[in-house]
């Protein structure tokens, strides 16, 4: 955690993520599982968007991995706190799905796409936690 | 309804479109609006009382009050940039059906004159447009900080490079074709020739984009006037037919797009390609919405101009620019011309100038057939259509 306290847009809490939120509470990275298709569904929805179905169940995820895209925001304050440009990223998570989010303890001329991640977190003023993502095995 | 009954039954038959230099505008809103229906109508020799078709990328239920008209056919469809291609889409199947004779659609935006007029300071008006849904951007994007719509395509640019060795020098190409364009473009935002080093060494935005590799944000309008084949040939201007049209979105969200190095496009162009009976190498002109180099470039290969992943490689030699054998975006498109935010409309009405050979020194010598291919969102909705020439039409 960097010294300067982020200065993250805390996310609002839509009512069918909150299992999401309250995971965050307890640094679990959760997702929905659509039971008729198996498969992961991200953002969280009331229905799969595959089958409309509503079978959908919480599930833990390992917290690992991958970088799938990234960019270098050299334009907007840093939310993970610091100075200067910050990496954005979709990370792909090792059970299917993919979410954006920052990469942390990494130089940013290290960044490459399709490295191996894992989630870390950062505290929200509210208790959650913010998933962000940092190279496997701590920092690079 | 079978496709053959939307080829070439229906023409763009009227095309107006203002821009300036200055990047503004003196009208704005309701007025900059009737004034395109009015020139774009005086283009086709039509009038106001011609009208029962309304499209609007708002409302065109209020658009339609505005100019008195009482639309038999109306269309409010919003897909940002592409809103336009689909508007022409849908007007198609309308006039090829019978539900309307005469469709209008216009578009105005004046996000300098609105910033000027309000005492300067201040950005663009945020905030989604009423009627919208709940945005969920707000919960799983912007706490990222990504900058939006520049992040999205950005990350689009990163995985393109990174899987298929697609360079920063070949983005910057793209760029460098399109302001030769825009060298020919007396309205055009911009009309000094730049060179690849000036793209790379202007400000990096949100990496790999540099400033010259994102659109411009300037005050522009345009409006089109649509009706049928058979009254098309009774009118002011040669017609230029709609041989074929596409449309699909596959996303809202970037972070929800299936395959980032993969546009709808790959849906919507080889409908419309299919509807219009052409293949990639007979289309003479490509009107592909550049809101940043990476799009265009995206068009490329989604529509089959080169192989997926090759779209760098393409760009690189120029062929792209005055000259070429892909002549793209000759009014100088969003990156030199003007974007005031949802660029559609300024595909088209090029599109159909250059058909009619009315583009002066820019001209495509000998334009039959041209493409106009609509990216709205980021990267979301892709509409493709394809316009011809009476010759192009048999
Ligand atoms: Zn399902």
């Amino acid at each position: 955690m960097s010294a300067e306290a982020p200065r993250r847009m805390e996310p609002p809490v839509s009512p069918v993520a909150e299992p999401f939120w309250a995971a965050t509470r307890e640094r679990r990275l959760v997702v929905q599982w659509c039971l008729d298709c198996d498969r992961p569904v991200f953002y969280p929805r009331d229905n799969c968007p595959l089958c409309l179905g509503t079978s959908l169940e919480w599930r833990d995820c390992t917290g690992e991995g991958s970088l799938y895209s990234f960019t270098v925001n050299h334009l907007s304050s840093n939310p993970t706190g610091g100075e200067g440009p910050f990496p954005v990223a979709i990370v792909e998570l090792a059970e299917g799905f993919r979410m954006m989010s920052n990469v942390v303890n990494c130089p940013l001329e290290e960044l490459r796409v399709d490295m191996a991640l894992s989630v870390a977190w950062e505290e929200l003023s509210d208790g959650r936690n913010y998933p962000v993502f940092e190279p496997r095995g701590g920092t690079a | 309804m079978s496709a053959t009954s939307i080829r070439g039954a229906s023409a763009i038959v009227g095309v107006a479109d203002d821009a300036s230099p200055t990047g503004q505008l003196e009208l704005s809103g309701r007025a900059l609006e009737a004034s395109m229906i009015e020139q774009a109508l005086s283009d086709a020799g039509l009038d106001i009382k011609d009208v029962d078709g309304v499209c609007h990328a708002g409302s065109s239920m209020q658009l339609a009050e505005y100019l008195g008209v009482h639309p038999r056919f109306t269309d409010s469809t919003m897909t940002g940039g592409s809103s336009f291609e689909v508007h022409v889409e849908h007007a198609a199947a309308a006039i090829a059906a019978g539900l309307a004779d005469v469709v209008i659609s216009v578009y105005a935006s004046t996000p300098r004159g609105d910033r000027a007029r309000a005492g300067g300071g201040g950005g663009r008006r945020g905030g989604p447009p009423p009627g919208m849904g709940p945005n969920p951007g707000l919960e799983w994007e912007m706490p990222a900080g990504i900058r939006l719509p520049m992040g999205a395509y950005a990350l689009a640019a990163t995985r393109h490079m990174a899987k298929y060795g697609t360079t920063a020098e070949q983005l910057a190409q793209v760029a460098v074709s399109t302001r030769e364009w825009a060298t020919m473009n007396p309205k055009a935002r911009y009309q000094d020739p730049i060179t690849i080093d000036d793209v790379l060494a202007s400000p990096m935005q949100t990496s790999p984009l540099h400033l010259l590799d994102c659109c411009l944000v300037t005050d522009g309008a345009g409006a089109f006037v649509m009706t049928s084949a058979e009254r098309a040939k009774s009118l002011a201007k040669s017609p230029a037919y709609v041989l074929g049209v596409g449309t699909c979105h596959d996303h809202s969200m970037i972070s929800q797009m299936p395959d980032l190095t993969t546009t709808a496009g790959m849906i919507s162009g080889p409908a419309a390609f299919s509807m219009a009976g052409i293949k990639a190498g007979d289309v003479d002109l490509l009107m592909g919405y550049d809101s940043f180099t990476i799009t265009a470039l995206l068009h490329l290969e989604d529509l089959g101009f080169c192989a997926k992943g090759e779209g760098g490689p393409f760009a690189e030699d120029g062929k792209l620019g005055p000259g070429g054998s892909l002549p793209m975006n000759t009014n100088g498109g969003g990156l030199s011309y003007t974007h005031p935010g949802m660029y559609g409309m300024f595909l088209l009405v090029e599109a159909v100038r250059q058909l009619r050979g009315e583009c002066a020194q820019r001209q495509v010598p000998g334009a039959e057939i041209a493409v106009a291919h609509g990216s709205g969102g980021v990267l979301s909705c892709m509409s493709t259509i394809v316009l011809g020439t009476e010759a192009a039409l048999s």
